[in-house]
């Protein structure tokens, strides 16, 4: 798992520019499904043909970055965010651009009040001195994605970007599990989760699926001084029963506990105020779709540091598979 | 039916947004009396149906949401003390001091208390609590909490129904419990009228959080036009007078982009024609009402608005004037039994005579 | 062109009332022998182009423009409004506006200077805070003329200035209207679908719904953007420039445009020599955000005329920006069927 992490993670994908991170993925599930196809806007959906019900599962593919939007006269760039970036936790990042080129996000000295960091004050140093030296390797609209290795150390993954290749992996992982489904299951490889989950509505418009999960990241409440959250890393895998934008349906939520329970499948509770995946533009598609959320908890999100729990990840995979079998 | 009875009914009925499942057997039974079909779709939206008489007739759909704002577990700490988070609009100013139940593996009664006076800083006291620094004291051992409830379990306030001097009525759920009276009431009147248009009678759910029931029914019965029955900011000494409606006064009306003028103008003729009085209710933009989602549904539907003004909205302490709920069923249902819907000039043309 | 930008700016479109602007657009669209609908919401869709079964295009621009709706009468025959749209509603304080359809001449006043204290002289006017005086003398006067929502738009007539220069209010989006009524006129070798659109400027309402109903394969909205090309603005808080041509966005608040229709547009104007620019900001959204997600999703991209002072009575573009514009999305969409050939599913 850990090797299929450190590839997903380190593949340039940031929302709205998704086609190296699909054609990493598409080589991986190529050949397991029965169906494999790239909608209009990017989205890649593997279907494994069935009876019964159809499900989709949903794991986005982007991740979040940093796109430049103007060259200044001796060769720095400015740039504003795709997605949700911090600009305290991007300060001081190693960024990467699709060419490859690496740059780093400075800031303008003169500022005194961290509170006043923002990213009209920041730029990034692809170390030329003319705007036109970067301008061979960088333009206005180009997008650089964050930096930052994969480990593997305690049973923990830290890495950059599991928000959500993680998600990604657990699909993987699961079309490589299944030989036979009982159901008909589509997993949807989604684009634009980060800048509005742009993606998974329009993907559920086309396949219509009768329930809907989304495999995403969630945060923890279990390191010093944060918001309480009563989700922790390694407790098992988190059963989203609302976040900011969906309210789980009963007809997922309670099976998702029911087979937890049955099949001695740690799990844990999510309830969040803030923030949303997938489910929140699928639930709304067509004529409303029952849709539910299975999270992979994970600390210091949209850092280059994410953590996540191999145990919870495990978890995540079993309780899937078991949803996605079941056939009642 | 009467009205207090109807709505008490209603009000006591618990229906949290996103946890409308074990309510909707009792509005499908409540509607059943006045339909020819009524049925719960997959999130538990009741529609109730009833044919038309003319082929010719167009199909109206009426939505009052029954979802209510309330609160959902998120944690327990020592001495059984719950964690909670918001479900819809919950205003913090009027959760302090209030007693909750807390639906677990059954209803557990919870007080929010909140830090007493004299360890309360001057700094303190002005500020407005947050969620986060509130809790729900249940009085169980941890150990029988656990068992009893759950992270993710609904919480709703508790709050008595009462009926006041001047036809008043006062308590939790006004929100948007009014809105379903008069859709049961217009109902009702529509079991005695012979009505042309076949009419969608929708109780949905989850308004207070995203519109979510408007938006899935409203593609899924694809109507010709739209009545979303919601109640409206009362008038209140505090607040701006643009925004709050006089109680008892007329039936608000929605006026502004989200709705759609030339059928907005035949229900304010109707009204006319009718004597029901009515007031109107400008929007800019968004009314924060189903009508937003509804407008937009599918390739456009013609939404209308009819409102019942209600004051402290959000609170357990919310205040309507009953005859405004009689007033929007008796506009509401001449609306949709009426010959006078007409979409566009040309519909005009060819239904009409006069 | 112009001339047309012109009578379009004359007329009064809040975002709710597009019905005047919508005529104008559909007499024209008559006399060119097009086939056109008007739907639920007042979208004007026009057919143009020729059904090649291969490529459905879908082009947009709003008819609304930002404005006010009154919504309480005081006793003393004063109206009080709120803002149909988002702009800076310090820009209110002194301005001239007309109300409904009668065109009832108002002014937004306020206390003159002389009896303001120091503190209010320093600090902005609260919105709520205003009110349109039409000079009645008390509700029942006032009710004589106008009502409860009416719409009030800016009195704003055109003027030629500066070098090429055109100010005018609701630049953003006749100029698109504009821009779309020429090209409706031109031979397309596929369906193409003219989309004169309301409430934009609401939260792009119309779009969502006309996306719906034409199911297009490829979208290109025609805006007016922000410049914020004045004095005291460092480079790259610039947005566009006025006179360096259309703005091309690759991204903003509602879309990231389709990166195939970017390169394309940007060969497209570097081979037709025709001056263009980024818009530099991530900032704004229009049309194009809901069109993306409509159905099972859309390929967009947006072009803008550069408009300074956007969103006021005052806005201000370049005439030949907006030919460019023009220009552009023509020779772009001519070529378009050798970048995109159908609607087949990619691999």
């Amino acid at each position: 798992m850990i090797e299929l992490v450190r590839e997903l993670a380190g593949t340039y994908g940031p929302s709205g520019r998704e086609d190296e991170i699909r054609g990493v993925i598409r080589k991986k599930i190529s050949g397991k499904v029965d169906e494999l196809y790239t909608d209009t806007l990017g989205n890649l959906i593997a279907v494994k043909k069935g009876n019964g019900k159809r499900i989709m599962l949903a794991a986005h593919m982007d991740e979040i970055g940093v796109v430049a939007t103007y060259i200044e006269e001796n060769g720095f760039i400015r740039f504003s965010n795709i997605g949700g970036v911090s600009p305290v936790f991007s300060l001081g990042q190693r960024v990467r651009f699709a060419n490859g080129v690496c740059g780093c996000v400075c800031y303008e000295e003169k500022l005194k009040e961290p509170k006043d960091l923002n990213f009209s004050k920041m730029f990034i140093d692809i170390g030329t001195n003319s705007r036109e030296r970067t301008m061979e390797y960088v333009s206005p609209g180009d997008i650089a994605v964050f930096e930052a290795g994969t480990i593997e150390q305690n049973g923990r993954y830290i890495s950059k970007a599991l928000d959500d290749r993680i998600g990604c992996a657990v699909l993987i992982e699961l079309i490589g599990q299944l030989n036979e489904v009982k159901n008909e299951i589509a997993f949807v490889f989604t684009v634009q989760e980060e800048v509005g989950l742009r993606g998974a509505g329009t993907a559920a418009y086309a396949i219509k699926p009768d329930l809907a999960v989304a495999v995403d990241v969630t945060n923890t409440g279990d390191t010093p001084g944060c918001n309480p959250l009563s989700i922790e890393l390694g407790k098992g895998a988190a059963v989203m029963i609302k976040d900011g934008r969906t309210i789980s349906h009963p007809l997922v939520k309670n099976k998702l506990i029911d087979l937890a329970k049955r099949f001695d499948i740690q799990y844990q509770l999510e309830v969040i105020e803030k923030g949303g995946n997938d489910a929140g533009s699928i639930h709304t598609t067509a004529g409303g779709i029952p849709s539910g959320g299975v999270s992979i908890p994970c600390r210091y999100m949209h850092s280059p540091c994410e953590m996540v729990d191999a145990g919870d990840v495990n978890n995540v995979v079993k309780l899937l598979k078991a949803f996605i079998q079941s056939e009642d | 039916m009467r009205t207090d009875t109807l709505l008490e009914q209603l009000c006591k009925i618990n229906a949290i947004a996103g946890f409308e499942a074990s309510a909707s057997n009792e509005i499908k039974e409540i509607f059943g009396r006045y339909c020819d079909k009524v049925w719960v779709d997959t999130f538990y939206n009741v529609i109730g149906y009833k044919k038309g008489s003319s082929k010719n007739g167009k199909k109206i759909m009426i939505t009052a949401h029954y979802d209510q704002i309330g609160l959902i577990v998120t944690g327990y700490e020592k001495n059984g003390f719950l964690r909670v988070s918001n479900l819809g609009g919950v205003d913090t100013k009027a959760l302090l001091a209030r007693e909750v139940t807390v639906h677990g593996e059954k209803d557990v009664f919870g007080v929010i208390g909140a830090k007493p006076p004299h360890l309360l800083s001057g700094d303190e006291m002005k500020k407005n609590v947050k969620l986060t620094d509130l809790f729900i004291d249940t009085g169980l051992p941890d150990e029988e909490l656990i068992e009893t409830v759950a992270v993710g379990d609904p919480v709703s306030i508790n709050s008595q129904f009462v009926r006041m001097v001047n036809g008043c009525a006062a308590g939790r759920n006004l929100d948007n419990r009014c809105g379903v009276a008069a859709c049961v009431l217009a109902l009702e009147k529509l079991k005695n009228i012979e009505h042309e248009n076949d009419v969608y009678v929708i109780a949905t759910v989850q308004e207070e959080a995203g519109l979510i029931g408007a938006i899935s029914s409203s593609y899924n019965i694809e109507p010709d036009i739209a009545v979303v029955i919601d109640v409206c900011h009362g008038d209140m000494p505090e607040a701006d007078k643009a925004s709050t409606f006089t109680l008892g006064k007329g039936v608000p009306v929605g006026v502004g982009p989200a709705f759609n003028k030339n059928v907005t103008q035949q229900l304010l003729k109707l009204a006319d024609q009718e004597g029901i009085p009515t007031q109107l209710c400008v929007e800019a933009g968004d009314p924060g009402t189903e009508a937003w989602a509804i407008q937009v549904s599918g390739m456009g539907i013609a939404v209308v608005e009819v409102c019942i003004p209600l004051r402290y909205m959000h609170t357990g302490a919310e205040l309507v004037n009953l005859e405004d709920v009689d007033t929007a069923a008796a506009l509401v249902s001449k609306f949709a039994a009426g010959r006078t819907v007409r979409l566009s000039k040309e519909d005009a043309d060819d239904t009409d005579t006069d | 062109m112009i001339r047309t930008l012109i009578e379009l700016t004359k007329i009064d479109g809040v975002s709710g009332d597009e019905e005047q602007v919508r005529k104008y657009i559909e007499e024209r669209v008559e006399k060119y022998g097009l086939e056109h609908m008007t739907d639920t919401i007042g979208n004007l869709i026009v057919r143009a182009g020729e059904n090649s079964g291969n490529l459905k295009v879908m082009l947009a621009a709003h008819m609304d423009e930002v404005g006010l709706i009154i919504n309480h009468i005081t006793d003393n025959g004063k109206l009080k409004f709120a803002a149909v749209g988002g702009f800076d509603t310090r820009i209110l304080t002194g301005q001239h506006v007309r109300i409904g359809d009668s065109k009832i001449p108002g002014v937004i006043g306020y206390k003159s200077i002389h009896l303001q204290e120091k503190k209010e002289r320093e600090s902005a006017v609260k919105q709520k805070d205003l009110y349109i005086d039409i000079g009645a003398k008390d509700r029942e006067d006032a009710e004589k003329y106008i009502k409860l929502g009416d719409f009030a738009a800016f009195s704003s007539e055109p003027v030629f200035f500066g070098k090429n220069r055109l100010k005018a209010k609701a630049l953003d989006d006749r100029a698109g209207c504009a821009v779309l009524l020429e090209l409706v006129k031109e031979k397309w070798p596929f369906e193409l679908y003219a989309c004169f659109t309301v409430q934009e400027e609401v939260g792009l309402r119309g779009a969502t719904v006309a996306a719906k109903r034409v199911a297009p394969d490829i979208a290109v909205v025609i805006e007016g953007t922000t410049c914020a090309d004045v004095p005291e603005v460092s480079g790259h808080e610039i947005s566009t420039e006025i006179g360096k041509g259309p703005a091309l966005t690759f991204i903003d608040r509602t879309a990231i445009a389709d990166s195939i229709l970017l390169r394309h547009f940007e060969s497209t104007a570097k081979k037709e020599s025709i001056p263009f620019q980024w818009k530099q900001t991530v900032s704004g959204g229009n049309d194009a955000g809901k069109i993306q997600v409509s159905g099972s999703g859309v390929r967009v991209i947006a072009v803008s005329v550069p408009c300074r002072y956007i969103h006021s009575p005052v806005s201000v573009l370049d005439i030949y920006d907006l030919e460019n514009t023009k220009e552009l999305v023509k020779k772009a969409l001519l070529t378009l069927p050798l970048v995109f050939d159908g609607r087949q599913k990619n691999d």
